[in-house]
């Protein structure tokens, strides 16, 4: 869990990110619509972007977890950028829009404009319109290079 | 809301988990990617007593060679098969169609023989399968079927698949020289399911007209749809667009889509003529 050996019992009804928020503390990650679609709870499994709430914690077992809490190299550039541009208003969605660039800027470090937009059409912003969002990660992928 | 409660397994081995299903059948559910089923289980729309999770299970999750195109293993993840050279060059339609399916996000866990089995009325997958006459592999704890796409989906969200079986690899049939493939759908966001969908494929033959055509249609009904006539009419014809104006129209005639929140059963009718000519079109092998 964010590079710490971590252990702890769970029931196996539990998903991902209820075991993040309610066993381990880590609240960074949110949640919004608990079905899929918002992806406001994305994390890093194994380096891939996924659904946190969409996983039973038992699934983890073994695999390397990073939340928005991490570390990872593409991390500082983003936050940076987004503080810079103002990439969010009321910051609900925007773990879930950080982690979601993390993979793509590490898959993808000089992303189009409309490979970014693309990347994240399924993260949700009820605030920003996400033309903010859009620039914030244009930013760090020129600042990450 | 959060998932009620359930005993679970995590079996390292098929044989153990085929011994699971034989055991709790009807009481037992499979957990591949989870993309269906964890979000049905959050929202209490399945209460199953047991789950069987495959992912630790080896040896379900490969994408190889077979008979001139592919074997998909039922737990291979959908965006590990969408980056596979091998698929793209032997069943394009496959990778075509995974582009539609979800997001990044989505495709990093879901598997393709869980979106199979799961066969949604809107899942891509479930209408590429349909399209290449796929065949779909179940192994019970007695032994193994292989059950053609076409006998496969029964009716909504009900597939052949029995309840002490599990589904453990697709396979499916290369393209042919000539020949071509699209997959087009429609839907309010990127990522959405379907209002409507089609996937095409076309073989010309040596005089340039068409030899083989299959046009199947999703999210217009409980099930893929294969538009079995307008099919029949296009084999000989020249592959024009007055050809396939006039087969997309046939082919919705017989639809009956749905009316819901998201669309009416006119407009999915609309749609369906519309993608099913453009991916006629597209599909043509210049």
């Amino acid at each position: 869990m964010n590079g710490v050996r971590r252990s702890a019992p769970v029931d196996a009804r539990v998903t991902l990110a209820d075991f993040l928020r309610d066993d381990l503390a880590l609240t960074g990650t949110h949640l919004a619509c608990e079905h899929g679609v918002c992806g406001a709870c994305t994390v890093l499994v194994d380096g891939a972007s996924v659904r946190s709430c969409l996983l039973l914690a038992v699934q983890v077992d073994g695999a390397d977890v990073t939340t928005i809490e991490g570390e990872a190299p593409e991390l500082e550039p983003l936050r940076d950028a987004f503080r810079e541009l103002l990439s969010f208003q009321c910051g609900f969605c925007t773990p879930g829009f950080v982690m979601t660039a993390v993979e793509l800027l590490r898959e993808n470090p000089r992303p189009s404009d409309e490979e970014i937009r693309e990347a994240i059409s399924g993260n949700l912003c009820r605030c920003t319109g996400y033309e903010s969002i859009v620039r914030g990660i244009a930013l760090a992928a020129e600042r990450g290079r | 809301m959060k998932p009620a409660p359930f005993d679970y397994f995590a079996p390292t081995s098929l044989d153990e988990a085929l011994a699971l299903r034989a055991e709790h059948a009807d009481d037992s559910v499979v957990l591949a990617g989870g993309q269906s089923l964890v979000p049905m289980l959050s929202l209490r729309l399945a209460r199953p007593a047991v789950v069987i999770d495959l992912g630790r299970v080896p040896g379900l999750e490969g994408v190889s060679e077979w008979d001139g195109g592919v074997v998909i293993g039922a737990m291979a993840r959908q965006r590990a098969v969408e980056r596979s050279e091998l698929v793209r060059r032997r069943t394009p339609l496959v990778t075509r169609a995974l582009a539609n399916v979800g997001h990044v996000t989505i495709r990093n866990r879901g598997t393709v023989g869980g979106s199979i089995a799961h066969a949604h009325p809107a899942g891509e997958l479930p209408g590429a399968a349909l399209a290449l006459d796929a065949q779909l592999v179940a192994r019970s704890s007695h032994g193994e079927r292989t059950i053609p796409a076409g006998g496969f989906f029964h009716g909504f969200m009900t597939t052949a698949i029995e309840p002490d079986e599990v589904l453990v690899e697709v396979r499916i049939p290369g393209q042919p020289e000539r020949s071509g493939s699209s997959f087009v759908e429609v839907a309010r966001r990127h990522g959405d399911f379907a209002l409507a969908g089609a996937a095409a494929a076309i073989e010309l033959g040596g005089d340039g007209a068409i030899a083989d055509v299959r046009l199947v249609f999703i999210g217009v009904g409980g099930v893929p749809i294969r538009a079995g006539e307008a099919e029949a009419a296009l084999r000989g014809q020249r592959p024009d667009r007055a050809a396939f104006a006039e087969a997309a129209e046939q082919a919705v005639t017989g639809l009956d889509p749905i009316s819901d929140v998201h669309a009416s059963a006119e407009y999915r009718r609309r749609v369906a003529r519309a993608v099913a000519r453009r991916a006629l079109q597209e599909a043509t092998p210049v």
